[in-house]
């Protein structure tokens, strides 16, 4: 065992599926917001979706302010989008019908409190995690270092409580 | 901000579209349209997930910054081309606390939860059917109180 390849073994025991098909990821992920910005100068997160396609169906003033009647459909545009890539990425890849084994109880509840957390804290994992910090914004920068502490610490405790999947 | 208005025509919708496919081919190849794999990063089994987000800040970084230094408006809009700036405030840290107990317990977001449901993946309707009962409880309980109902600043988002 030289001094070279122990930080290898580090570095492969932290990326056990090694780091291409992630980077890849990001970076197509990180080009379909510049697809949409450089083309029409917004800045696309994915979870105002929930609060504007609801304004077809509410009459709650605050899902029918302007700005979502003005933007609504071009984000269910936005979102068929998203669902087609991945159904074009499963296809490509031989992983359509893959389904995940997490309990229902947590993507329903889970899934209720990102609803909640997105709208109160201005954005998610795209709006803040790649538009913001690209923006270099303090702003998504506290909202993305609060959620990712918040949300390891919610896993480890939930790991440990022996909820699996 | 000026508005996000709709009806721009057909190349304003292709753009909207081909986007999104490319953004959700991205999140299928990163590995986050899979609850699993985000809730192997969070218990640090797998920290591939860094690689995904700083990947796609890093493209988006350098677009935002090469655009609104080097380029006037956007040509399907007219929009000038900014950075995403929201303004600062106690709802920022509570609303991604909130955000985080959610993403640590189902392991999913909302981009990721669509590509999910592109794979075929049809128990992550669970999380999308939460995540509209959660965007919609907020919004109801704000638009309830009335002190808040008039203040134009109060909280949007992406």
């Amino acid at each position: 065992m030289d001094m070279m390849t122990l930080p290898l073994i580090a570095f492969a025991d932290l990326f056990p599926r090694g780091v291409a098909q992630y980077a890849a990821g990001g970076l197509l992920i990180g080009l379909g917001v510049a697809v949409i910005y450089l083309g029409t100068g917004i800045i696309a997160g994915a979870s105002t979706f929930l609060e504007s396609t609801l304004s077809y169906v509410s009459d709650v003033p605050r899902f029918n302010r302007a700005k979502y009647l003005a933007s609504r459909d071009w984000r269910v545009v936005f979102t068929l989008g998203i669902v087609g890539g991945g159904a074009v990425y499963a296809l490509a890849f031989g992983e359509f019908g893959w389904t995940t084994d997490v309990q229902p109880w947590r993507l329903l509840g889970g899934g209720f409190l990102v609803g909640v957390g997105t709208r109160v804290g201005k954005g998610c994992t795209s709006g803040h995690g790649v538009c913001g910090v690209g923006s270099l914004s303090e702003t998504s920068l506290v909202n993305v270092a609060t959620f990712m502490a918040v949300a390891i610490g919610t896993a480890q405790v939930v790991a440990a409580l022996g909820v699996s999947p | 901000m000026s508005d996000d208005d709709d009806g721009r025509g057909p190349a304003f919708t292709l753009v909207i579209l081909l986007g999104g496919l490319v953004f959700g081919f991205g999140l299928g190849l990163s590995g986050m349209a899979k609850p699993e794999i985000v809730l192997g990063f969070l218990q640090f089994e797998d920290l591939g997930l860094l690689f995904v987000m700083g990947g796609a800040a890093v493209v988006s970084g350098v677009t935002f910054f090469g655009a609104t230094r080097f380029l006037g408006r956007a040509p399907l809009t007219g929009r000038r081309y900014t950075r995403r700036l929201k303004t600062m405030d106690r709802n920022v840290p509570v609303g991604g606390a909130i955000f985080g107990v959610g993403w640590g317990l189902s392991g999913i977001c909302p981009g990721a939860a669509y590509a999910s449901v592109g794979v075929g993946n049809l128990p992550i309707l669970w999380a999308v059917l939460g995540m509209f009962l959660g965007a919609y409880a907020q919004g109801f309980v704000r638009a309830s109180r009335a002190d808040e109902a008039d203040a134009g600043t109060a909280a949007s988002g992406d």
